[in-house]
């Protein structure tokens, strides 16, 4: 195995955290290079105009 | 009684969150009931179970906020609604981070060497959200759950193609090159590796390998339908490829529940095929304790899966009665012959699924017929997951008791509202529980449960006969949670407690010996 696998395997994780900020928390308290993303929903959440959006995309 | 809801347009706030909020005005005086949700279509309909309905209601979206209450006065539930929840966002607002990033993209941005994207957003979202990711080249811990069969399929296939691992979805803990990710504990670094399908079952694992001395190379969750024929094992035959080419991985330990029958062939085929050694604990598959094939080590309890990682080569069967002492046996029989007549019946409730499972397993293997809302066999599916009957073990993370909820292992609430019921059935003999430390856990999971514990044994003061209660704690001394001192209340508490599950569960089985 070879390629991306093994980057977080062998070496320093960075992170993208979508969603819950605790943990974002616990990865920077383990010395993790961490991104807090305060995810909402696209679209209000309506999942017609989703549909639509990622038709358009 | 009376009751009333508020709807905040545009208020978008995460699971964790939200409970804080439901915590403090749930605890006010003469409130009797309060739900703190986003306006997803599944907490719509949670809503309308608890009796509030509304065209409001109907008309909110994923984004906006419902707060709904119960209370003693109509005057009450009015201020709830309005300044005790003003206050109790703005404080919990004041204390939280706060990220100026919204999307993925923007993330993609502020970290453009990132190779690990973490996702915890509702489940109908994940698909989406997964896909942009694989497509920027990133990694994928997909902790949600509720994510169609088919949309996990694609996104494992679009992945594998690009040698991208997603562990997930429904994957509760990974620990990556020394980093715990998810429900991890703190673990030493060491020889062994392992996958599983499991979360808290790869807790268990690394957890009993830390705490007899040994460490933990890598611990990859696959999510709980890898091994389903759906899915094909997709994660977990790239993580063995992985785990094979991981030099500080000498053993290999695979962890999980019983996977689709194709997929066992491919998958027994595979381990037999491995250049290194394997562990392999598929619970539920057919008992062949400590047979070796090739260079696979079968066993059908985490312990004996510790035990054969840590031994191996020379490992000797360990039959699951091997699982208690002496002086545990001696100690059970005293209980059994202090139980009144009419106490008969076991009831377990579970913060970890696999505890669950895997306590069902040893209960059966003692000849006992259990009931559960995750049963073994279907005929013993509960026909309510709210109302116990004779032997019952619940799977407290289960959809019905987490919709519009945390999980329980960070949040008690339900857990010790069951535990007070059981303790007014008169038929209880014994309660079986579980503790799970580490990160991203509550910070106190036995003082939540236990303040229930104490004011059931209260209650029960009055009827004769209190039941056993049997525990089993799964952290490290590494956990922030102090395991020694939550080892301690229980305790303290007159509590059962084992190291393990498995042992917990074994125990459970000789106190209901001719019950």
């Amino acid at each position: 195995m070879s390629g991306k696998i093994d980057e977080i395997l062998r070496e320093s994780l960075v992170v993208i955290n979508l969603g819950l900020k605790g943990f974002a928390d616990n990865l920077e308290q383990q010395q993790v290079e961490v991104v807090q993303v305060d995810w909402v929903p696209p679209a209000g959440g309506d999942q017609e105009m989703i549909d639509l959006l990622k038709d358009l995309m | 009684m009376a009751s009333g809801f508020i709807v905040r347009k545009n208020r978008y706030y995460d699971s964790v969150f939200l409970m804080g909020v439901d915590r403090r005005l749930s605890q006010l005086p003469g409130v009797r009931q309060t739900a703190v949700l986003m306006a997803s279509e599944n907490n719509k309909r949670f809503l309308a179970e608890m009796g509030i309905r509304g065209a409001e209601l109907d008309a909110a979206q994923a984004d906006d906020l419902i707060v709904a209450v119960i209370a003693d006065r109509p005057k009450l539930v009015e201020q709830v609604l309005g300044n005790l929840l003003d206050e109790a966002l703005m404080s919990l607002e004041t204390s939280t981070r706060v990220s100026d990033l919204r999307t993925l993209e923007e993330g993609l941005r502020a970290a453009p060497t990132a190779n690990l994207a973490v996702l915890t957003i509702p489940g109908e979202y994940v698909d989406r959200e997964a896909q942009a990711a694989l497509e920027s080249g990133l990694n994928l811990f997909i902790f949600s759950s509720n994510v169609p069969l088919e949309a996990e399929r694609k996104l494992k296939q679009f992945a594998s193609e690009r040698k991208l691992l997603v562990m997930g979805p429904d994957c509760g803990t990974s620990i990556l090159n020394g980093v715990g990710v998810g429900f991890a504990n703190v673990v030493r670094r060491g020889s062994i590796g392992v996958i599983g399908s499991s979360g808290t079952g790869l807790q268990e694992f690394t957890c009993q390998i830390h705490n007899a001395g040994h460490g933990i190379s890598q611990a990859i969750g696959t999510g709980s339908h890898d091994l389903s024929d759906e899915i094909g094992g997709i994660t977990t035959f790239m993580a063995l490829d992985a785990l094979e080419s991981d030099p500080p991985s000498e053993v290999i330990a695979i962890i999980g529940k019983p996977p689709g029958s194709e997929t066992l062939k491919r998958l027994v085929s595979r381990l037999e095929a491995s250049s290194k050694p394997i562990v392999a604990c598929l619970l539920g598959r057919p008992a062949d304790e400590g047979a070796t094939r090739g260079n696979v080590h079968w066993v059908r309890t985490i312990d004996a899966a510790v035990q054969a990682a840590i031994q191996l080569p020379t490992l000797q069967a360990n039959p699951l009665g091997d699982l208690l002492s002496a002086e545990q046996l001696e100690l059970a029989k005293d209980l059994r012959t202090a139980r009144t007549s009419n106490q008969r019946y076991l009831r377990g409730l579970f913060a970890g699924g696999t505890f669950c499972y895997q306590s069902q397993l040893i209960l059966a293997e003692a000849g006992l017929t259990v009931y559960s809302n995750a049963p073994l066999e279907k005929e013993f599916k509960l026909t309510d997951p709210n109302r116990s009957q004779e032997h019952t073990l619940i799977d407290m993370g289960d959809e019905v008791f987490t919709l519009g909820r945390p999980h329980p292992m960070i949040d008690g609430t339900l857990r010790r509202q069951r535990v007070l019921a059981e303790y007014s059935d008169p038929s209880v003999a014994v309660l079986l529980l579980d503790f799970i430390l580490g990160f991203n856990a509550a910070m106190d999971p036995v003082g939540e449960i236990l303040e229930a514990i104490i004011e059931g044994k209260r209650r029960r003061q009055k009827l004769t006969g209190q039941p056993t209660v049997v525990a089993s704690i799964c952290g490290t001394e590494g956990d922030a949670q102090d395991l020694s001192l939550q080892s301690k209340l229980l305790r303290e508490a007159g509590v059962c407690l084992f190291n393990s599950n498995a042992k917990a569960a074994a125990f459970c089985s000789e106190l209901l010996k001719d019950a």
